[in-house]
């Protein structure tokens, strides 16, 4: 059984805030769900199954479903796998559909790492106590960034790939990010500012990096029949992939990604090619993030990445594959450390033809959102959406 | 221009029942690796389970201690380290630090051997890699 065509994302919101300190974190859960309501022209009560991640405080569909005054829920669930979340809900939601066990599922994230002053990059980071790898891998200052800089390492010791091709990636994010009045960094960059930006992690440069931000977003995946009955644009799922990928019991090949599998698996299901994606949200937490993925889910051979990146071919406009045209998480928006629903959102703003005008593609029938979630280097998450507008 | 690797505090490891047996051998100067004894073939982190099969006919095997860096980055911060994959000459490949060295003259393929590095009083030591 597939889930193509059984499910439309109706509702897509994305909280204008960067910084919230006058705000809790359940609190903008409130506000993304409300503007997903109002974005698809639903209520409160159309909703029957909600979703959420480890960004949602306590037990998430407990905790959250209460503070959204959520009483007769008939479907739950709460996949944790990080940034990449948020795409595997909206598969998981329309598989609930399909078997007729929901009719509207609305997905949330929010968090405010910005006014904690969290270092979300440089700060070793765990998820929790008791996890089996930690004891081999805290002590060594395992952090968020080292561990997609060796990623990075690696991928220029096997294929030449450069910083100035990596740069490009954040050079185009930025040519994105100009037009988005909510966007955190809006200031075009070169090549040269990236390169020339402080070392983090070699050879990750700080521009090579995401911003941290507050805020969220929400979703809301419906059954055909209420998305036909509502008055937004058609935007179906039509292919869905996830995977899992890790160190393998120390044989750990850092030269790809979860979505050499979640890739094939939604464009199998799909039935198309990458060359018939005419937009695509690559998760972004650092340029290599990008890159990585974009050969992983066949947009370029293993090892092109490089080339493919170079000469503004990810910018809307000048290049064959616009990406991430709000700016994306290295330099809009990477709300609560977790860029996955953005991810959906600006795909979904593509597909309808509500992007901003001057960075909307305008054959727009077919789009991608990928995530990954966790650390690149280690062990992650991967979630693979094709929507197509209808 | 050089960088002298820090000697940076390091935090306490967490020791828990089925990984004992590897931080006391540590303590000891000895690293041990996982074996699965279905497959013939060696496994890192060790566990309980072989991360091939899943059954429990594993043991904790002595390493010769000697590998290669497979990938590393130096983290650019007020006391730089540097985080790396080590691959074992045994075969698995371990998050690691490489020590006592200039972080700017380190490569990919470079030859190491393991050191063991004082953590806190009453944990064990950390396993960490010096060029040879």
């Amino acid at each position: 059984m597939s889930i193509k065509g059984k499910g439309y994302i109706v509702g897509a919101y994305e909280h204008p805030t960067r910084l919230a300190t006058d705000k809790s974190v359940s609190q903008l859960h409130a506000e993304v769900a409300w503007g997903a309501l109002q974005d698809a022209g639903l209520t409160k009560d159309d909703i029957d199954g909600y979703i959420c991640a480890g960004d949602a405080p306590g037990l998430g569909p407990l905790n959250i479903a209460d503070y959204l005054g959520f009483t007769k829920l008939r479907f739950i669930d709460s996949t944790d796998v990080g940034g990449s979340s948020y795409l595997l809900h909206v598969a998981h939601a329309i598989q609930a559909i399909a078997l007729g066990r929901a009719s509207c599922v609305l997905i949330t994230l929010a968090g405010r790492p910005a006014s904690e002053a969290m270092a979300t990059g440089t700060a070793p980071r765990t998820w929790g106590v008791n996890v089996p790898d930690d004891p081999f891998e805290m002590v060594y200052g395992r952090t968020v960034a080292n561990a997609y800089a060796m990623v990075a390492m690696r991928h220029m010791y096997e294929y030449g790939t450069t910083s100035e091709q990596l740069a490009w990636i954040k050079v185009a994010a930025s040519h994105h990010a100009q037009h988005n009045p909510h966007a955190k960094m809006r200031k075009v960059v070169t090549v040269e500012d990236v390169v020339n930006s402080p070392m983090i992690s070699d050879p990750l440069h700080r521009l090579d990096c995401c911003v941290i931000t507050d805020g969220g977003g929400a979703l809301i995946v419906a059954s055909p029949e209420i998305a036909r009955s509502l008055k937004r644009p058609l935007v179906k799922v039509i292919g869905a992939g996830e995977a899992t990928k890790n160190q393998a019991g120390g044989y750990i090949d850092l030269t790809y990604s979860g979505a050499r599998q979640s890739g094939a698996r939604a464009f199998e299901e799909a039935g198309v090619k990458p060359s018939d994606i005419k937009y695509a949200s690559i998760y972004d937490s650092f340029t290599i993030t990008v890159l990585c993925q974009l050969e992983d889910l066949g947009f370029c051979e293993k090892g092109q990445g490089g080339r493919f990146v170079s000469d503004g071919n990810l910018i809307s406009g000048v290049g064959k594959l616009p990406f991430n045209t709000d700016g994306g998480g290295l330099c809009s928006n990477h709300p609560a450390n977790r860029g996955g629903i953005t991810k959906v959102i600006e795909a979904v703003r593509q597909a309808r033809g509500e992007a901003h005008p001057a960075v909307q593609v305008k054959d727009h029938g077919l789009v991608l959102a990928h995530g990954t979630g966790g650390l690149l280097g280690t062990r992650h998450g991967s979630a693979t959406l094709i929507m197509e507008r209808e | 221009m050089a960088t002298p690797a820090s000697d940076r505090k390091l935090m306490a490891i967490q020791v828990d029942p089925t990984n004992k047996p590897y931080f006391d051998a540590a303590s000891e100067g000895r690293l041990m690796i996982g074996l699965c004894k279905d497959t013939n073939k060696h496994f890192f982190y060790p566990r309980g389970c072989s991360p091939f099969t899943l059954s429990p006919n594993v043991e904790l095997v002595e390493a010769k201690g000697t590998g290669t860096i497979y990938s590393f980055t130096v983290m650019r911060t007020k006391e730089p380290f540097s985080v790396a994959y080590v691959e074992l000459d045994e075969g698995p490949r371990l998050f690691t630090n490489i020590v006592d060295c200039d972080l700017d003259s380190l490569k990919i393929g470079q030859k190491v051997r393991v050191v063991f590095k004082p953590t806190q009083e009453g944990s064990p030591p950390a396993t960490m890699f010096t060029p040879v």
